[in-house]
C-alpha cells in the first residue's frame, strides 16, 4: 500500500471514530453570525491585498516615498490581520460566561490549625537555637556584603593612584590630531586647538589638551605660574573637572568691549572655565578649576610640556584635591 | 508706609526712564548720487547706518563697535546678508533677520568695507565636498555648539544659532570670521577643501533624508524614544484594554 493511500485510510478511520463518539454540547448553542463572518472574510482579503501591495512596492523599486509605502502596506496588513483575529475572538468563537460563588471564609479551620502545629513540631529536634540563629545571621550578612561589594567599582575607592597619573612630563612635545608637532607660530588667537602628548596613548584621561592663545597682557594666572604660557599660549586638560566630558566649546568675543570674555565651555552641563586666570570656574557645576599644563617653546619653535598639570585631571570625587598629578600610565 | 509706596513708585518709573534713552535712528536710505562709484555710495550709506558704532571711517568706537579695518568684504557680506547688522543695540547678540537695506545698498556698503582691506567673499562649492567627510569635520569643530544636526543650542552668555537658513557662502564666511562668540577657523585648521565638505554636510542637514517620513525635529533618538514610549506605548495599551474587554451579552 502506498503512503498516500495509508494517509487517506487513516483520515477516514479518524472521522468515523469521531462521529461515533459525538457528545453532548458543553457550551450553549448560539446561532451563526453571518455579517461577522462576512466582515472577517473581507478583513482577511484586505490584509492579503496589503501584503501583496508590499511585495509590489518592493519589487517596483522606483516608487516615490518608497519607504513610507513599504511601512504603510506592511503595517496595514498586520493591523487588518489583528482586527480579523479580534473579531474571531469576540464575535465568532462560541463563548459562555459562568458565575461561581466565592468559598465561604474559615471553611478549612481544622486544616489551618494542623499546619500551625506541624510547623511548631518541626522545630523539636533543634537543641542549640541561639548558635543556629547567630550562624544563620552570619551567612545572611556575609552574602549581603558579597552582593554590595562590587558597588566599589562604581568609583575610585581603594586604588586611586592611576587617576593621578598623566603622560605629561617636562620635554614632551604637543602634537595635533594627525601627530604633527605643534609650532608656537601656528597657534592663532580667537580659536582653539586640541593637542595630544607625542608618543603616548591618546585614550588616557590625562592625554588630551585644549590649547588657546590670548594676549599676554590679558593673562592673570595664579602666582607660581609665571612662564607657563609662552607668548600667551595656554594649555589645559580637555577633560571637564565636573563629569569628565570633553571641553569642546570655546567662546571668544568678537568685540571684547561689550561681549563676554573668552571661556572654555563643556557642552555636557555648561561648566565654563576662564583660560586667562588659570582655568578658574566662571559658571556651571564644576567644583574646581581646569588643570593647566605649563608650556615652553623649544629652539625649533615647537610646543613642549614644562612639567605636569597644576592639579588632578578628570572628573572630581571625594579626596581628589588631596594629591598632585604624577607622570605614569593612567587608566 | 508712605515712604515704601514712594519707593515702589520709583522702582516702577525708573526702569522706564532708563530704557527711554535716545531713540534709535532708523535705516538711512541714501539714493545713489549720479556718477558715484559703488564704493562712494557705500561710504555714504556707511556714514548713515554704521558709523554711529563703527566710527566715521570704520575705525571702531570704544564700547560701541569693533574696528572694520582688515575684516574685508567677507565679514561685511556675512553680517549684512544675514541681517545681523545694522544691530539695534550694540550690547545685543546679533540675530538672523530681515535686512532693511536693499540688495544694492548692501552691495555698496560691502564694497566700501572691502576698501578698508581684508579677505574677499569666499566661494565654497559643496559639489567638491563630501557629506561623510563633512559630518566628521562638523562633529569635530562645530557640533559642540551647533549640535550634530545643526539645530543650534546655547553657550553661557549666548544663543547658538541653528543653520537651517544659512547659505553656502554664509557658512563659509562664518567659519572664517567666527561671528559674535564663535571661534574663527583659519585655513590652517580647516582647509578650503574641508570647508566644502562642511558646507555640503550643513546643506544636507537642511534637507535631510528622512527614511521614516517624520523627522521629529531632527534632534536625535531622544524625541524618537519619547514618541515610541509616550504615544505608541499608550495607544498599544489602550488597544490591549479594548481587545481584552468582554462583550456584554444580553
Amino acid at each position: 500500500m502506498s503512503w498516500t493511500r495509508r494517509i487517506v485510510a487513516a483520515v477516514a478511520a479518524y472521522r468515523w471514530w469521531k462521529s461515533r463518539r459525538r457528545q453532548e454540547r458543553i457550551t450553549p448553542p448560539s446561532p451563526p453570525d453571518r455579517p461577522a463572518e462576512t466582515l472577517l472574510i473581507a478583513l482577511l482579503f484586505a490584509a492579503a491585498a496589503c501584503a501583496a501591495g508590499f511585495v509590489a512596492v518592493y519589487a517596483l523599486g522606483s516608487v516615490p516615498r518608497r519607504t513610507q509605502f513599504l511601512g504603510l502596506s506592511l503595517g496595514l496588513a498586520f493591523a487588518l490581520l489583528s482586527a480579523a483575529m479580534i473579531l474571531v475572538g469576540k464575535r465568532l468563537v462560541a463563548q459562555e460566561q459562568l458565575e461561581e460563588d466565592y468559598p465561604k471564609p474559615r471553611e478549612h479551620e481544622q486544616e489551618e490549625q494542623d499546619v500551625v502545629q506541624l510547623v511548631e513540631e518541626g522545630g523539636d529536634r533543634f537543641t542549640r537555637k541561639r548558635l543556629l540563629v547567630i550562624s544563620a545571621g552570619a551567612a545572611g550578612t556575609a552574602l549581603g556584603a558579597a552582593l554590595i561589594a562590587p558597588a566599589a567599582s562604581l568609583g575610585p575607592f581603594l586604588d586611586v593612584d592611576p587617576f593621578f597619573a598623566t603622560p605629561w612630563s617636562r620635554g614632551r612635545r604637543l602634537v595635533d590630531e594627525a601627530g604633527k608637532p605643534m609650532s608656537a607660530t601656528d597657534i592663532e588667537r580667537d580659536t582653539f586647538y586640541t593637542a595630544y602628548p607625542e608618543g603616548a596613548d591618546r585614550e588616557q584621561f590625562g592625554a588630551p589638551l585644549v590649547v588657546v592663545r590670548l594676549q599676554p597682557s590679558a593673562l592673570h594666572l595664579p602666582s607660581g605660574r609665571a612662564g607657563w604660557a609662552p607668548a600667551g599660549i595656554l594649555a589645559y586638560s580637555k577633560i571637564c573637572t565636573h563629569a569628565g566630558c570633553a571641553i569642546a566649546l570655546y567662546r571668544k568675543p568678537t568685540f571684547p568691549d561689550l561681549e563676554p570674555k573668552p571661556a572654555l565651555v563643556c557642552p555636557c552641563h555648561y561648566s565654563t572655565f576662564d583660560p586667562a586666570s588659570g582655568g578658574s570656574v566662571l559658571f556651571g557645576p564644576a567644583g574646581r578649576p581646569l588643570p593647566q599644563l605649563p608650556l615652553y617653546v623649544d629652539p625649533a619653535g615647537h610646543l613642549r610640556a614644562a612639567g605636569n598639570f597644576s592639579g588632578p585631571v578628570g572628573p572630581s570625587w571625594w579626596g581628589v584635591r588631596n594629591r598632585k598629578p604624577t607622570t605614569g600610565t593612567t587608566t | 508706609m508712605k515712604r515704601l509706596g514712594l519707593l515702589l513708585l520709583l522702582a516702577l518709573v525708573l526702569p522706564a526712564v532708563a530704557s527711554a534713552d535716545p531713540p534709535q535712528p532708523g535705516i538711512v536710505h541714501a539714493p545713489r548720487p549720479p556718477g558715484a562709484s559703488l564704493k562712494d555710495w557705500g561710504a555714504e550709506l556707511f556714514a548713515g547706518n554704521c558709523s554711529s558704532c563703527h566710527g566715521p571711517n570704520g575705525e571702531g568706537l570704544k564700547d560701541r563697535g569693533p574696528s572694520l579695518e582688515g575684516v574685508g568684504a567677507l565679514a561685511a557680506d556675512f553680517y549684512l546678508e544675514t541681517g545681523y547688522m545694522p544691530l539695534h543695540e550694540p550690547t545685543d547678540q546679533p540675530h538672523r533677520g530681515t535686512q532693511l537695506l536693499s540688495g544694492a545698498e548692501v552691495k555698496a556698503i560691502v564694497a566700501y568695507v572691502a576698501s578698508l582691506r581684508g579677505p574677499a567673499i569666499p566661494k565654497p562649492d559643496p559639489e567638491r565636498g563630501n557629506v561623510a567627510d563633512g559630518l566628521q569635520l562638523f562633529t569635530q569643530h562645530c557640533a559642540g555648539c551647533h549640535q550634530i544636526v545643526a539645530q543650534g543650542g546655547y553657550v553661557k552668555g549666548a544663543v547658538v544659532p541653528e543653520l537651517g537658513q544659512a547659505t553656502t557662502t554664509q557658512i563659509a564666511e562664518a567659519v572664517r570670521i567666527g561671528p559674535y562668540l564663535m571661534p574663527r577657523f583659519s585655513k590652517k585648521q580647516i582647509s578650503d577643501r574641508q570647508l566644502d565638505s562642511i558646507v555640503a554636510y550643513v546643506e544636507y542637514t537642511q534637507h535631510p533624508d528622512n527614511a521614516g517620513g517624520w523627522s521629529i525635529g531632527d534632534i536625535g533618538p531622544v524625541p524618537e524614544g519619547l514618541v515610541a514610549w509616550l504615544i505608541a506605548g499608550v495607544v498599544l495599551i489602550g488597544l490591549c484594554v479594548v481587545i481584552g474587554e468582554r462583550l456584554r451579552r444580553e
